[in-house]
């Protein structure tokens, strides 16, 4: 087809062609102004001492690698790191499980589930919710003396008040909650569409060869789903590297109990708040270089997809 | 398709299976809507009221509650204002233009489209935060700190955006429409304006809808960006609660001023629920 | 179809966005009325004689020159002076709640919480950016606390009292170690205070007779006057079903101000002993149950302001009583004059709030005059202790008051604390101050909070923590 095109090109086509450079000066435009060169300051920035101390401006002074180094022989990004990931799994084990199981029943023909559309409407709203609302929201409703202690406390639950924001546990278990609930419900809408793009021809011989609804879900829609799960997957990583919303609101910023809620982005929050734009430099490169290997494998399944 | 009877004797029962779906759906709804419920109740109720325990109907104190919180500290009436402008106008520049992009890979053979097209689809999902601190550097030396015009403009160049606007170009936008526009003598930017932009509109529309929460809903930036009160949107004024004195609220002005921010996209969705999840899963559909 | 609803539903966001912004329009004169409408006769009659009067007299005279900007930016981190300035200067009009005005002069309320050093990171954007800013954008007054002042008075940012016209004479009434906190290390005056912090153990009388059988002070004096005996006390208290603070972090601040070292030694971070004295107390109280852990100014610590929190006392200055233990709520324990004070174990100071002019300020003549009546008039002052029962920054009215039988506090229950608190204003010693306070003392106090929660197991984990978020604040330190 394109070769037929570029063939046959006359003057005409190649002056409309032209057209596709004009549509694509807004989006490089800004792009360039607003992602490209931010990129390229936060890079050369990350190489110099650069910060305030009081109102005195220290530097910036040339330092070569040595915040790079500094970040990666200090525990803390590891240990921020590490919250991260297991705030992020904490989330998403349930969500993917959940997802998967609430998938297969909407798009299971022989179960003929009534109100679908209520539920999935029910649980996709959670994804729209402000999650800097949703967190203030949590951080009343679990407070010590807030509704959900109220409501345990005249079930006869506990006999006092249990203190949520006390316990790592606890804290990161609210945290992961809010992560399930506002996320299961697209993931199940993803997975759903995946599974209704299923030849149903594979089910009726399956059924014919006498095969349960398990060796089903397990033998052929598994497997075919494979790609969107993977595709699920590492956006779902790349979105949890970004997790900054919910713990610092729930914690204010601090990371509380025991800076075991503080994640990443959170880290480089506080640079930007308090202008240490040296070590922050550092940081955002390490988080580019990390969520750019994980876009490449979404990009590739991207564009795989773009072939098909 | 077929019903019971085609089960085999060693799986679980159909009538089994059906009541245990239903019971986690059941339980899973529960689980999304009871925090916005107790969130709805107590914003009815009285500071005094909610020290005394959590009732399952709601109190007459809902608009105490808003005029406390309209006349305080916090000018959440200019809140809401700030954010509907961002959030409107970043949808509609979001839209058209990432429409715009769409329709120039979709519908143009020019030199190097392939490798643009490559181009946007690499960086679409690199987070803006890895880019954060060179953004505030430069917004400040262009003079756009503590202005809501920084949350506005970069939404032109969307990547997710024209990526779903491309898809949907590609399998419900004939050329040959735009051929026979051109031969009516209509030019190209008329064409794209007139011709393409109402034929889309259904995926505009969800993009749109998108796009506006994206942005409703947005935190990072605009916390680093937005200093004076009277500028500020809503989730940076809410996240200012968190840290609040809060001696100067009581809790019902915290209920109430999270409930306002969060109603307005509830309200949106039950309204356009069908066309939103749905085009969640368009963007999957077409892989 | 689908077109029509989005234009709806675009065409309803708009109208509610609009309803909103005009409710708020329409509804604010309203609510401002009510304090407006009772204060007027009062407050507007002087000013609009002096506007009258102004330029027919001398415009030089003491309203601000009328050359001056007619915009008066006030940064601070919450209500406190803003509420002064509505009670106590003459002249000054609320327009909204973030806005009021002085004669022609618009007056904006900066207002960003202190949380997280938030305050002082948005002043420092703003002092950095005054050069370049326009006139009606620059900072013209700005607030500091004594945790962080050196921060801003060892610099050019902040004005020296002298240059405003202020002189030494006119402020001799003012307790010392006030000037010390905002004395820059060249010996110069750069701010100045209308309060003082001797601080004070404020105890729920009720409480109080049903535990020790009386409230009289002097007893339950005898009953906290060191650490042990607080203890003691608080095992009865406990007994009985009280807690003996609301916090741990209550008696945070009697134990730093008791500290001999400054937290900082040329850029060695270090921690005294009585800090370390004050996290093995907190646990041992927390531990036994005696009190809670949760972190001031949030709605549980709260709850002891009302009877069914349950809790002894607080330990404060002035100000905590006046400002913050919800006096004008029904039901609060202040609102019945349900506390008392007293010394308690040690004396300390906690807060206060010093108003510095910034440099390149484009009304210096108003700034010095809200320095000048709000510290430095003792008509103004009385009037705040009369009214707010704040304890002011001068020494004559302290004392005149402190011997005046006809001063009661009605929150203390009528008691006049004026004696305890001019005593502890002699006492207040400010060698210490560093430009790290704030960030350093937070950063303990999260660290040293999870040890006594029992997150952390020892007092080394918790203290190794606190230097991890230490140098993760300032990266110029060292341990």
């Amino acid at each position: 087809m394109d070769k037929n095109k570029s063939t046959k090109a006359n003057h005409n086509v190649v002056k409309f062609n032209r057209w596709g450079y004009i549509f694509l000066i807004p989006f490089f435009v800004t792009y360039i102004i607003f992602s490209l060169i931010p990129l390229f300051s936060t890079i050369y920035n990350s190489f110099f001492e650069n910060y305030r101390s009081g109102l005195k401006q220290i530097g910036p002074n040339f330092v070569g690698g040595a915040n790079y180094v500094n970040l990666l022989t200090t525990p803390e990004i590891w240990k921020y790191l590490g919250n991260t990931l297991i705030m992020w799994v904490g989330g998403f084990i349930p969500q993917i499980v959940i997802a998967l199981l609430l998938a297969y029943w909407f798009s299971d023909p022989s179960l003929r589930l009534k109100g679908q559309r209520f539920f999935k409407t029910v649980i996709y709203m959670p994804n729209l919710i402000m999650a800097s609302a949703f967190s203030m929201l949590f951080f009343a409703l679990f407070s010590d003396s807030g509704p959900v202690n109220q409501i345990l406390l005249s079930l006869g639950a506990i006999k006092e008040p249990f203190k949520f924001f006390q316990f790592v546990g606890a804290s990161r278990i609210l945290v992961m909650l809010m992560n399930f609930l506002m996320w299961f419900g697209n993931t199940t809408i993803l997975l759903m569409a995946g599974m209704l793009g299923i030849d149903s021809s594979l089910y009726e011989a399956a059924q014919v060869d006498g095969a349960t609804a398990s060796q089903v879900f397990f033998k052929i829609t598994m497997p075919i789903l494979r790609p969107i799960f993977i595709y699920v997957l590492i956006t779902s990583l790349i979105g949890g590297l970004q997790m900054f919303d919910v713990p610092q609101i729930l914690t204010n910023g601090r990371g509380n109990p025991m800076d075991a809620l503080t994640t990443v982005i959170m880290l480089l929050n506080r640079y930007l708040t308090s202008k240490d734009v040296g070590r922050g430099g550092a940081l955002s490169v390490f988080l580019f270089v990390v969520t750019g290997i994980l876009s490449l494998v979404v990009f590739r399944i991207n564009s795989s997809k773009e072939k098909n | 398709m077929n019903n019971e009877t085609t089960m085999k004797p060693h799986g679980v029962p159909i009538g089994v299976r059906r009541t245990i779906a239903y019971i986690t759906l059941i339980f899973f709804s529960f689980l999304c809507l009871i925090w916005f419920y107790i969130l709805l109740i107590n914003s009815t109720r009285s500071h005094s009221e909610m020290t005394l325990g959590f009732t399952v109907l709601p109190s007459t104190h809902l608009l105490d509650n808003w005029s406390s919180l309209i006349n305080g500290t916090i000018p959440i009436a200019r809140g809401f204002l700030n954010s509907i402008i961002v959030s409107v106008c970043t949808a509609v520049l979001c839209t058209y233009f990432s429409a715009m992009t769409a329709y120039a890979i979709n519908t143009y053979q020019f030199k190097g489209r392939a490798a643009i097209a490559t181009f946007i689809l690499a960086i679409m999902m690199i987070p803006g935060q890895v880019t954060a601190l060179g953004f505030l550097r430069l917004i400040v030396r262009l003079g756009m700190d503590d202005s809501i015009v920084p949350l506005i403009i970069p939404a032109i160049a969307s990547p997710v955006t024209y990526f779903y606007l491309k898809q949907y170009m590609e399998s419900n936008l004939p050329l040959s429409l735009v051929e026979a526009a051109r031969i009516d003598g209509s030019g190209e930017f008329r064409t794209f304006n007139t011709i393409i932009m109402p034929l889309i509109k259904p995926a505009i529309s969800v993009q749109m809808i998108f796009a506006f929460v994206g942005s409703w809903n947005n935190y990072f930036t605009p916390a680093l960006i937005l200093h004076t009160d009277t500028k500020k949107t809503l989730p940076v004024m809410i996240a200012q609660l968190r840290g609040a004195d809060w001696l100067r609220f009581d809790m019902g002005q915290i209920y109430i001023m999270i409930a306002a921010s969060i109603f307005p996209v509830i309200v949106i969705y039950l309204l356009l629920s069908r066309y939103i999840v749905g085009g969640v899963s368009a963007g999957a559909v077409k892989g | 179809m689908r077109k029509k609803i989005l234009g709806v539903l675009l065409s309803t966001t708009m109208v509610a966005g609009m309803l909103s912004a005009c409710g708020s329009a329409a509804e604010a004169p309203a609510a401002t009325e009510t304090p407006a409408a009772t204060e007027a006769p009062a407050a507007e009659a002087p000013a609009a004689d002096a506007a009258a009067e102004a330029p027919a007299a001398d415009a030089a005279a003491e309203t601000p020159a009328a050359d001056e900007g007619k915009v008066l930016n006030i940064s601070a981190w919450n209500e406190e002076f803003k509420s002064r300035l509505t009670d106590h200067y003459p002249g000054y009009e609320v327009v909204d709640g973030t806005t009021g005005k002085i004669g022609d002069v618009t007056v904006n309320w900066l207002i960003t919480p202190n949380e997280e050093n938030a305050y002082q990171n948005r002043l420092d954007e703003l002092l950095l950016a005054q050069d370049s800013a326009a006139a009606d954008d620059k900072v013209d007054l700005f607030l500091v606390e004594a945790d962080y002042a050196v921060k801003y008075t060892d610099t050019d940012y902040t004005m020296p009292i002298k240059d405003l016209g202020i002189t030494d004479d006119e402020l001799k009434d003012q307790y010392t170690y006030t000037q010390d906190v905002v004395t820059d290390s060249n010996g110069v005056l750069k701010g100045t205070s209308w309060q003082g912090c001797p601080g004070v153990m404020i105890y729920n009388r009720e409480i109080a007779k049903e535990v020790f059988g009386t409230d009289e002070p002097a007893e339950i004096q005898a009953k906290f006057s060191d650490w042990d005996k607080f203890f003691e006390s608080a095992g009865e208290l406990d007994k009985a079903g009280y807690d003996v603070i609301s916090s741990t972090a209550d008696t945070f601040r009697v134990y730093q101000n008791n500290a001999k070292l400054p937290w900082v030694n040329g850029t060695q971070i270090q921690v005294d002993d009585n800090l370390k004295k004050w996290v093995e107390d907190s646990k041992k109280l927390a531990d036994a149950g005696y009190c809670n852990t949760w972190g001031q100014w949030g709605e549980d610590w709260n709850k002891g302001f009302y009877p069914e929190g349950k809790v002894f006392a607080y330990f404060g200055p002035a100000w905590l009583i006046d400002f913050c233990m919800a006096a004008d709520v029904d039901g609060s324990v202040a609102h019945d004059g349900g506390w008392a004070a007293t010394e308690g174990p040690q004396g300390f100071y906690w807060g206060g709030t010093w108003i510095c002019a910034a440099a390149g300020t484009d009304n210096p003549s108003l700034v010095a005059d809200i320095m000048r009546k709000m510290t430095m008039d003792p008509a103004v002052m009385k009037d705040i202790v009369l009214k707010d029962n704040d304890f002011v920054n001068n020494r004559p009215v302290m004392e005149e008051l402190a011997n005046d039988p006809s001063y009661q506090n009605a929150v203390l229950g009528g008691q006049n604390p004026l004696k305890m608190f001019c005593a502890g204003a002699d006492n207040i010693d400010m060698a210490n101050l560093t430009a790290y306070d704030q960030g350093l003392l937070g950063d303990f106090q999260t660290a040293m909070g999870d040890y006594i929660n029992g997150n952390y197991a020892t007092y080394d984990e918790a203290l190794e923590q606190f230097y991890t978020l230490a140098l993760q604040r300032y990266p110029e330190l060292t341990r």
